[in-house]
């Protein structure tokens, strides 16, 4: 028991020491969303990123970064519009220039359109979000999210 | 509750950990020889595309950093260890760098040649990292002795003094001989 503890003590001393965890994104669970035929529908897909992380942004600054990406499958629906968050510029102890990076919550807006012929049922859309992450002292390697919605035509 | 990643594990298992951020000025972190465990045998290609293991290091402190073009952090070391390289090479050390770039050489290459990189470079796997505990952190670097047993990991970025005395203390030198 003594032995478990103290173990656990050195694993969270550990995890907090160099400030690391495998997932630095989290997303939202997967949504629905209703749609008439012919018609157009905006959603947001809400990101989480860790305490002390810190995520390029789309447009990062640097051409060595690793930009936050997304894809989504939206066939048979039309995917419209994806409009990635604006980052800030910061300024980090390992970056000559400051970086355009995400903190905190972000949402990625997402607007797809139902073409007028299309069955009534529900379509299940598959999305993957690609991002980068790091603290002030450390990179994660780059990680792939998979995002589902479910369009409700109708 | 964070879980730390498979390499912090694999450091404590050896009990061989840094903080990169409550480094000690005047310690180095090599641990003590009859606390160290040996380090995986690998094979990678260089950029000639050469095959090299670990095992030809043997007699050699090897300072085994793995990084990628894209983690800043690891561009902040990297010409420490190119003065490293140059001023140790000749007392039995050596810098090995495990780049973990999935583009490959298309990236590398250029990279280090506009870095002018003195020591060997090779291309990472996957199952290379998984020997290392996943590598799931960027820069995370191994003390080698020269028995080929870790003598001390790094993960994330720390002074390059604290390297120094690391590398000091592998070669039986005292800090500032």
């Amino acid at each position: 028991m003594k032995k478990t503890s103290l173990l656990c003590s050195a694993l969270l001393l550990a995890s907090s020491c160099f400030a690391q965890s495998i997932n630095a994104l989290t997303v939202d669970p997967p949504q629905k969303v209703l749609i008439e035929r012919g018609k157009s529908v905006s959603f947001k897909i809400h990101a989480k990123i860790a305490p002390g992380y810190h995520v390029n942004s789309n447009k990062p600054n640097e051409d060595y970064l690793i930009p936050l990406r997304m894809t989504l499958a939206a066939e048979p629906l039309v995917l419209e519009i994806l409009k990635y968050p604006a980052g800030h510029d910061e300024k980090y102890t390992f970056s000559e220039k400051p970086l355009n990076v995400l903190t905190g919550d972000f949402d990625i807006l997402v607007t797809i359109k139902a073409p007028e012929k299309i069955e009534p049922q529900m379509h299940v859309l598959l999305g993957k979000l690609r991002y980068q992450a790091c603290s002030d002292k450390a990179c994660l390697t780059p990680k792939t999210l998979e995002v589902r919605v479910t369009a409700d035509v109708r | 509750m964070k879980f730390a990643s498979a390499t912090t594990i694999l450091a404590l298992s050896l009990g061989l950990i840094s903080c990169s951020t409550e480094s000690k000025a005047d310690a180095a972190s090599v641990r003590p020889t009859k606390e160290r465990k040996k380090a995986p045998e690998f094979k990678l290609k260089d950029a000639d595309g050469k095959v090299v293991s670990l095992a030809e290091y043997k007699g050699k402190a090897v300072l085994l950093n793995f990084w990628a073009t894209w983690c800043g952090p690891c561009k902040v070391e990297i010409p420490w260890f190119v003065e490293f390289e140059q001023k140790f090479k000749d007392k039995g050390f050596a810098v090995l760098g495990v780049a973990m770039d999935e583009e490959g050489w298309e990236v590398i290459k250029p990279y280090i040649t506009d870095k002018k990189v003195n020591y060997r470079i090779l291309a990472g796997d996957d199952s290379t990292a998984q020997l290392y505990g996943g590598v799931d952190s960027l820069p995370t670097t191994f003390l080698i002795d020269k028995n080929g047993m870790i003598a001390g990991v790094h993960v994330g970025l720390v002074s390059k003094s604290e390297y120094e005395k690391d590398i000091l203390a592998l070669l039986g030198t005292p800090a500032g001989k």
